[in-house]
């Protein structure tokens, strides 16, 4: 115990009367700390953006179109596909999804560009909705709002909205009423209007040949299982009964959303980097620093202070001077992202921030380590041999 | 108590090198008794260093005894060595003595501070140590702060603050004045003889040698004289 109060002692003291010179270090940290904690909010906005939707489905499985490598925009399912999935034993319930795009158009020339996404009332792949009500039946024009529209116009339930899309070589306009609002639910970058089925065939952007198309083509169907616990059985159950589909969970679906995967790789390759250069950083610098304490570190050891004593002492200080720097940076990190409009896509994520958080104090130990080893092994006989 | 502090028998320490074998230390004997200042002498290379780097327990003789207070240092363990230097050491190095980031007091207190025994009374006796040095006004000074010879003299209350048996200088004077040498080496010197340690400073400036009590002097590493006589010994300060 009393050996630890030396160590503390040592260590920031040192700090103390050389403030200048770490708060310099803390600070390469702090900024570090914030490239680190905006690159994991950065991955966990677009990931969020891209796959919000899907995340949040109440289903455990999702069936595509034989050979489209779990891609939802290349999947095209009917409704004979439908309903075999639905009498597979252990289904509870099944419900399509249509995916599209189109515009809201809103006052002033201005529109939101929104994902357009076809579900049946009362299945699966409906959102939860917070305020208004859900769909009644699939033919009403009725329209399901995101959150996100919500707060990025000022469209309100019952309100009715105009969306434009391109079928055939014109624009064409379609009026909506809002009966209810979904929690946040961005899909593909955009947030998201549900509409039903048949109504999604109707105002969907459409190439010339898809005019006169009137049954809804599905991209993918969502199957809420019985028993959840079963999916992996029930996965190949499906594959195996229903004809020319391929089925996945949803943390696959998610990962097959085109560029999601990689664009998760990027920036997670870039928080690495970050870290790797902090740890360098730290490393350099406690180095250089134990070289030049060499005779003071064998004065101490000449004099009856332990390798206990002064490997502590070495510890303390990294961890110290790491734990102030990530700090200013956490905090630094926390008054910009007030600043930010919520279009940025920059979620600031508990538990991602949290790993962030540990991985950044793991850094200073570990560029440290190498110089602690060092003071450690520091002869006492150099307090006399040296100069 | 006896009044022997150090006994040194038979101490032989040789080094292996690519020229050979060296015999750095070779079958030195000698008693250090409570009270007693005694300078180990002899030119550049005779081996002065590393015996003093045997009675600090730094190093360890290739043969022979090291006895502080009775106790032998061979048969400690290295903890045993580490607690030893704290306790019955007190030590000053040619250079650099000092712990950059303490001022002139804390360097001293730290001595104390290390055994667990810093209280106010160690601060208080830690101050007039200083102060005896003629560094009162120094107190509160970076080792940086202060010249040359002021960190020798904060290397001595450092080296003495903690009550050791044995205290042991190496070059204290090297960096210093001629004036300012034979201060320093004056009052370390009644400060041995007051508070009764045993006080071995090693250097190659014969004239220091006015204030102790005996003189050992080593040539290629072997005692090759001992002058125990206060005449002799201010004959061999004066150069005669
Ligand atoms: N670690 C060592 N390895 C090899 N030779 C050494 C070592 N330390 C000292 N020596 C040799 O031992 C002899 C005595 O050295 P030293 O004790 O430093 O003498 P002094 O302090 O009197 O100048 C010298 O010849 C020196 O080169
Ligand atoms: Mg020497």
């Amino acid at each position: 115990m009393k050996n630890i109060f030396l160590s503390i002692y040592l260590a920031l003291k040192e700090v103390w009367r050389n403030r200048g010179r770490f708060l310099l270090v803390s600070m390469v940290i702090a900024l570090i700390t914030l490239l680190v904690l905006f690159i994991a909010a950065l991955g966990e906005g677009l990931g969020t953006n891209n796959r919000e939707y899907i995340s949040k489905v109440d289903a455990q499985l999702v069936v595509f179109l034989d050979k489209t490598d779990y891609i939802i925009g290349s999947s095209r399912l009917d409704d004979v596909t439908l309903r075999a999935v639905r009498r597979v034993d252990g289904v509870e319930d099944a419900g399509p999804l249509s995916t599209s795009s189109t515009a809201i158009v809103l006052p002033g020339d201005k529109v939101l560009k929104v994902s357009l996404l076809g579900v049946q009332a009362g299945r699966p792949g409906i959102p939860a909705v917070i305020s208004g009500r859900s769909f009644l039946t699939d033919q009403a024009k009725e329209v399901i709002i995101d959150q996100r529209v919500a707060e990025q116009t000022s469209i309100k339930l019952g309100d009715v909205i105009l969306i434009r899309s391109t079928q055939g070589t014109k624009d064409q306009f379609f009026e909506l009423r809002v009966v209810g609002i979904s929690s946040r639910q961005a899909y593909l970058f955009q947030p998201s209007i549900f509409v039903p089925a048949f109504v999604w065939e109707r105002d969907r952007p459409k190439s010339a040949a898809e005019i006169s198309n009137l049954t809804p083509a599905i991209n993918v169907i969502f199957v809420k299982l019985k028993d959840p616990t079963q999916a992996k059985v029930m996965l190949q159950k499906i594959q195996q009964t229903v004809e020319n589909v391929q089925v996945a969970d949803i943390p696959t679906t998610i990962s097959n959303i085109p560029g999601y995967s990689a664009q998760q790789g990027t920036v997670q390759t870039q928080g690495f980097f970050t870290l790797l250069i902090g740890v360098l950083v730290i490393g350099g610098f406690f180095q250089i620093q134990i070289l030049q304490k060499v005779p003071q570190i064998g004065v101490l050891k000449a004099i009856g202070a332990s390798n206990f004593v002064v490997g502590l002492a070495s510890i303390i200080q990294i961890v110290f001077v790491t734990a102030v720097g990530v700090a200013i940076g956490g905090l630094l990190t926390y008054l910009f992202s007030l600043g930010f409009p919520p279009t940025v896509p920059l979620y600031f994520n508990g538990s991602s921030s949290a790993l962030a958080i540990i991985a950044l104090l793991a850094i200073g130990p570990a560029g440290g380590l190498v110089s602690v080893f060092y003071a450690v092994r520091i002869e006492p006989l150099k307090a006399l041999r040296l100069l | 108590m006896s009044a022997v502090a150090l006994e040194v028998r038979n101490v032989v320490k040789t080094f292996e090198s690519d020229s050979g074998t060296i015999n750095a230390v070779d079958d030195v004997s000698f008693i250090v008794e409570h009270g007693e200042f005694v300078a180990l002498v002899g030119p550049s290379g005779s081996g002065k260093t590393t015996m003093l780097s045997i009675l600090a327990a730094l190093l360890t003789p290739t043969s022979g005894q090291v006895l502080i207070d009775g106790q032998d240092l061979a048969r400690m363990s290295e903890g045993q060595r580490v607690g030893l230097r704290r306790k019955k050491i007190g030590f000053t190095f040619q250079s650099n003595n000092l712990i950059p980031f303490l001022t002139a007091a804390e360097n001293v207190e730290f001595m104390l501070r290390l055994n667990g025994k810093l209280d106010k009374a160690g601060k208080l006796r830690s101050q007039e140590l200083l102060s005896r040095l003629g560094l009162s006004d120094r107190l509160n000074n970076l080792p940086n702060q202060m010249s040359g010879g002021q960190q020798q003299r904060v290397a001595i209350a450092r080296a003495l603050i903690h009550s050791p048996t044995v205290v042991l200088a190496d070059e204290p004077t090297a960096s210093l004045d001629t004036e300012r040498a034979y201060q320093v080496v004056k009052t370390f010197a009644a400060l041995i003889h007051e508070d009764q340690r045993a006080g071995i400073i090693v250097t190659h400036d014969l004239r220091m040698v006015q204030y102790v009590d005996r003189v050992l002097q080593m040539r290629d590493g072997k005692l090759v004289k001992v002058l125990n006589d206060k005449k002799e010994i201010l004959a061999l300060a004066k150069g005669e």
